[in-house]
């Protein structure tokens, strides 16, 4: 039997078209330097397989578990609602391709090709850009790990969350262990290099020590990615309720800190550089790209039920990104994508202000920030400086040394990391100040020389 | 209020009135005795709303009331005093009944509260007056049922009322026995030297024990227990004895018709159409439409433009004799025109003013401040509209750096800012902030240059930012008040404790019967307007009753207190406070501010502070981490949305120094506690 791979190559020799540039990362370098032409010619892709086979007790994602076995009907809609999406985004060159979920590795392998081919058939997917799978580490997972593979999948992402059998269960996974060490074996034979690994903490009854030993034991099977993730207790989830109920205790703040401080030391020692408040790489060729461009402000297209896109509609005479939000029950998605091409329930034009606010609410999560060249390709008029330098919020924030803004641009130290949320408002209400401000001025300056050229 | 009245007149079809019609004279027959008819009640309003009736009432004005007819020795004036619940509102329902001034229905119930909130409470807040006609032994009578405020809050327009009258029935439960108000408001009737009817209510229930309350009758109040009347008013037992003995047992008012013409305003309502409604007992002469009168307080001229009988609607007569109660409008365009307590004469025959009158005086201080203050001129329209109707509530406009523009009111007590309150949000649905009750304190000044300032020796603080150093005192001085505690017998060490804790000195002690005992304290009143009587309430299960009467000023060691953020003092959260309390009060403080001020990126120490020396603290911890784990672009719109509101709420934060105080930490501390 011919390989996957093989097949769409075979079925579609011309069709997908690989970029001379090739290389996401390269494409992603380029477009800080050409300027903001790239910013609407180029988008990832997310894509979401909606279906779980039981529901985690944390977890408040959009997924389902009853249903039919339509995953044929559900592969042709992916691929139908892609199609769509990027014939209206008109984007020539599609940088990272990101199947998440739900639980994407229930999904068939050849889904995974269908939806590849679809893209390539639309727009260039260069050879080398950067396709996650998110991995439920369970027996059945790791088998298809090959086939997945096959299918154009480079790089995994496996949700291991713990290594304690007990928090496992109370966490509601479907996986020992046992099977998550053994996958992230076999993912790292298959893709070395590029195996990504999903941790916990502040789970119930972890203790600072517990954790110190956990992640020196993941520290010793990890490949080169890791992302560590704080529980956050959300309404309506089983372990909210059992939170509320007194039945299950989560950590205290102080204590979940204290779990976050020491995990970032612990990381650095081993060679792992943090590049975003949760995510860590050994070095700049293990981060993930996909996940780099939403936190630099660039176009994604989201698929599948319940996703989110932020992107130009050039196909229907667009200027303004917009905000785009899938309809979020699959069945409803599926006859929405067979009657129009795509089940986008909303959309919001993104004013200027908006997109700035996006533009530094993502890019501060990184530790590198927001460098000038990154901002003036958003905001060509005002400056990080002309924005920033003058509050004296800001000042503070910058006096407190949990803040910089130097040459390089603006980014939360070490210790401002941890507490880039309590800084964001502040940063918010400058911005919309000196946008408003501006817009003022401008008007102001249109009137005056309305005035003088005209001036009877 | 009055407009109210007719308005829902009007609205009854034009049948239910018909009805009511037949129903009164059915009445008559079952009960075999002769009531004067309310027809002519119909004759006046009729011609106004269909001249078709005129069929029906071919006996005309031959029945109208000849109010003179009714000289001083066929009239009773009388109220009815009790502690809540004892039944004072269904007892005047059974009397107006029983007269025929009402229709009975199983509707009547507390006919005279006419307020929401006096009917959800079981209180009476605003007086009201019904004239009834009696029959006795051949004689028609006209009783003055003038119905009185139920809360020594309002002991000022109780003792007005009570002025206006000759004698008083006292209500006391057949169950529950004398209460604290029942004794504060016996006290105001026996200086008054009015004529005491015991009247002891609800004998039909079950543990009802009325020769247990006619010996504490006897014992407290000096009655003998024959003179008790034994009465289930809500069955209508016996009550029909009531009326005989207010005829029998109190004097008619020695008033004189060839007197000048005096009376006393012991209420007033206002009337969008008409102005100032106000209720008169007439001490001498006569009045009646046209003529020209005078008010003693403001020396005001007036026309009479109507006048008349409460019955309990209002009801022209065109003239009003001496011993008579009723109503008059005379063009006044603001309550403050008819002060209670103020003496009305004829402008051509001038008279002494009646003796006893006080303009109200405010005896608890709260600030008022709109929820937002886009709804500052909404609030402003109900506050204007509430103190049309209640003189004795002083409006000062305040503002406060946290809750924005305000008023700051002034009170009778605490129930009545507790009513006003009620009042604005359900009858003006006004959603306010109301803050925490404060009292007038007062300071005796010792610098020459200050007293020559204010005007005088003495001043009163209102506001705490405007208290004034130690040093420029000689004395500072706290409002006390009396008060009288009934509780079982074994609640007594719990309720001494909790009055020494609220620096109370005991005044006297007395068995009223075998288990139960009456205690008086004297009290700084700034120790009970809070939440005293609450916890009275809770640690006697709900049996202990507590009142109180003002009892002056006294030297009191105050001290200002100030809450401090980092160092920083807040200028509205001063309080002033008594020595002892000092810590107390500003520990609980601290603790509230800490509860409802968020975290930030630093520690905020939250004193309280004597001067410069730190009495309590709190601190609020910094935020070691506050970053959201996971954010992809999945969904960012939830993150953002959250951000920029935090970020909107930033604008508006209270900044002191460097720590951003939310408005709903001040509405938190300042507030008064929900109970």
């Amino acid at each position: 039997m011919m390989s996957l791979r093989a097949a769409r190559r075979a079925l579609s020799p011309g069709v997908r078209r690989f970029s001379d540039t090739s290389g996401g990362e390269i494409v992603e370098d380029v477009s800080e330097r050409t300027g903001c032409a790239q910013l609407t010619t180029q988008a990832s892709l997310y894509v979401h397989w909606p279906y779980c086979l039981r529901r985690c007790s944390y977890c408040n994602f959009n997924k389902y578990i009853s249903r039919d076995n339509n995953d044929h009907m559900m592969t042709e809609c992916l691929q139908k609602e892609t199609e769509t999406l990027l014939q209206l985004s008109q984007v020539s060159c599609v940088t990272s391709v990101f199947f998440g979920g739900g639980t994407p590795s229930l999904a068939h392998p050849s889904t995974v090709a269908a939806v590849l081919e679809t893209v390539s058939g639309q727009a260039s997917l260069s050879e080398k850009a950067e396709v996650t799978l998110e991995v439920n580490p369970t027996p059945v997972g790791m088998s298809k790990l090959e086939d997945f593979c096959r299918a154009g999948v480079n790089r995994f992402s496996i949700g291991v969350q713990s290594l304690q059998d007990d928090d496992l269960k109370i966490l509601g996974r479907d996986h020992s262990s046992r099977q998550a060490l053994q996958t992230i074996e076999e993912a790292r034979r298959l893709c070395p290099g590029r195996v990504s690994v999903d941790v916990m903490f502040g789970r119930p009854k972890q203790s600072v020590e517990s954790w110190e030993n956990e992640l020196s034991k993941l520290l010793r099977v990890c490949d080169d990615h890791m992302s560590l993730y704080q529980l956050t207790l959300e309404r309506g989830t089983q372990l909210f309720k059992q939170v509320q109920g007194g039945e299950v205790t989560v950590p205290a703040e102080d204590v979940t800190a204290e779990m976050y401080q020491c995990a970032r030391r612990t990381l650095h020692q081993h060679g792992f550089l943090q590049y975003e408040v949760s995510n860590f790489a050994k070095h700049q060729k293990a981060v993930s790209h996909h996940n780099m461009s939403y936190w630099k402000g660039r176009q994604y297209i989201g698929v599948g039920p319940g996703a989110h896109g932020r992107f130009v509609l050039p196909g229907e005479g667009g200027v303004a990104r917009e905000a785009r939000t899938q309809t979020l029950e699959p069945d409803v998605w599926m006859r929405e994508v067979q009657q129009r091409g795509h089940g986008t329930r909303r959309r919001i034009q993104l004013n200027h202000l908006e997109l700035l606010e996006e533009v530094l609410v993502m890019g501060m999560r990184m530790t590198e920030g927001i460098n000038h060249k990154h901002w003036e390709l958003f905001s060509p008029q005002l400056s990080l400086r002309e924005v920033f330098g003058r509050s004296t919020d800001v000042q503070e924030l910058l006096q407190s040394g949990r803040l910089i803004l130097d040459d390089r641009g603006l980014r939360c130290s070490w210790d401002g990391l941890a507490l880039l949320d309590s800084m964001l408002p502040a940063l918010l209400v400058e911005l919309e100040r000196q946008i408003s401000q501006r817009l003022q001025r401008d008007h102001h300056t249109d009137g005056q020389t309305k005035k003088t050229s005209n001036p009877r | 209020m009055s407009f109210s009245l007719v308005k829902r007149w009007c609205e009854t079809p034009l049948l239910r009135r018909v009805l009511q019609f037949k129903t009164y004279r059915r009445k008559i027959l079952n009960y075999n005795m002769t009531y004067t008819l309310l027809r002519h009640r119909w004759m006046k309003r009729l011609p106004v709303l269909s001249s078709s009736f005129k069929m029906i009432s071919t006996q005309t004005d031959k029945d109208a009331v000849d109010l003179s007819k009714f000289p001083a020795d066929r009239i009773r004036n009388f109220c009815i005093i009790a502690h809540i619940d004892h039944g004072k509102s269904t007892l005047a329902d059974r009397l107006l009944e029983m007269t025929g001034a009402i229709a009975k229905t199983e509707k009547n119930k507390q006919v005279l509260d006419k307020l929401q909130v006096e009917r959800e409470r079981g209180i009476t807040v605003k007086a009201q007056t019904a004239s009834l006609f009696y029959n006795h032994e051949g004689q028609q009578y006209l009783l003055n049922l003038i119905d009185t405020p139920g809360h020594v809050d309002f002991s000022y327009e109780v003792s007005r009322s009570i002025s206006a009258c000759q004698g008083v029935l006292l209500i006391v439960d057949a169950n529950q026995g004398i209460q604290a108000q029942t004794v504060a408001n016996f006290y105001l009737a026996f200086e008054a030297q009015l004529a005491i009817i015991p009247v002891i209510n609800k004998i039909d229930l079950k543990n009802a024990d009325p020769e247990r309350v006619e010996s504490q009758i006897e014992k407290v109040f000096d009655i003998p227990r024959e003179e008790c009347i034994r009465i289930s008013a809500k069955l209508g037992t016996n009550v029909e004895n009531v009326l005989q003995a207010v005829v029998d047992r109190i004097p008619p008012p020695e008033a004189s018709i060839d007197d000048p013409f005096k009376a006393l305003v012991f209420d007033s309502n206002f009337d969008h159409y008409r102005g100032v409604v106000a209720n008169i007992a007439v001490f001498g002469g006569r009045v009646k439409k046209g003529d020209r009168i005078v008010s003693a307080y403001l020396g005001k001229t007036y026309e009479v433009n109507e006048l008349g009988l409460l019955r309990p609607d209002e009801h022209s007569t065109g003239k009003l004799f001496a011993g008579q109660v009723g109503y008059i409008v005379a063009g006044m365009k603001d309550v403050k025109e008819a002060q209670i307590g103020d003496t009305l004469y004829l402008q051509e025959q001038p008279v002494e003013a009646l003796p006893g009158f006080k303009p109200a005086k405010a005896m608890v201080f709260a600030g008022m401040y709109p929820m937002d203050q886009s709804e500052y001129q909404g609030l402003r329209s109900a506050i204007e509209k509430l103190t049309l109707n209640d003189s004795s509530v002083t409006v000062q406009r305040d503002s406060s750096l946290a809750l924005g523009a305000g008023w700051r009111l002034g009170f009778l007590g605490l129930l009545h800012m507790e009513v006003f309150n009620q009042r604005l949000e359900q009858e003006y649905n006004a959603s306010v902030i109301v803050t925490a009750p404060t009292v007038p304190y007062k300071a005796v000044l010792s610098s020459a240059k200050l007293i020559k300032e204010h005007g005088s020796k003495e001043i009163t603080i209102v506001n705490p930012a405007q208290f004034p150093d130690r040093t420029v005192v000689s004395e500072y001085l706290e409002p006390m008040v009396l008060g009288t505690i009934l509780a079982p017998d074994s609640y007594t060490g719990k309720i001494m404790s909790l009055c020494l804790n609220r620096r109370a000195v005991q005044k006297n002690m007395l068995y009223i019967d075998d288990q139960r005992v009456m205690m008086k304290y004297l009290f700084p009143l700034n120790e009970v307007v809070v939440d005293f009587y609450d916890l009275l309430k809770s640690l006697s299960s709900g049996y202990a009753s507590f009142d109180y009467e003002n009892a002056g000023y006294q030297a009191a060691d105050l001290i200002k207190m100030d809450i401090l953020l980092n160092g920083r003092p807040v200028e509205e959260l001063i309080t002033i406070v008594h020595r002892d309390r000092a810590y107390s009060s500003g520990k609980a403080m601290c603790e509230r501010l800490k509860d409802s001020i968020p975290r930030q990126m630093f520690e905020i120490a939250v004193q309280a502070a004597i001067g410069s020396k730190v009495i309590a603290r709190e601190t609020i911890k910094a935020y070691k981490k506050n970053v959201l784990a996971k954010c992809y672009g999945g969904d960012i719109t939830r993150k953002m949305k959250l951000l920029k509101k935090q970020a909107e709420g930033k604008k508006k934060m209270r900044l002191i120094g460097s720590v951003e105080v939310p408005k709903d930490a001040f509405i938190n501390v300042l507030k008064r506690k929900q109970k």
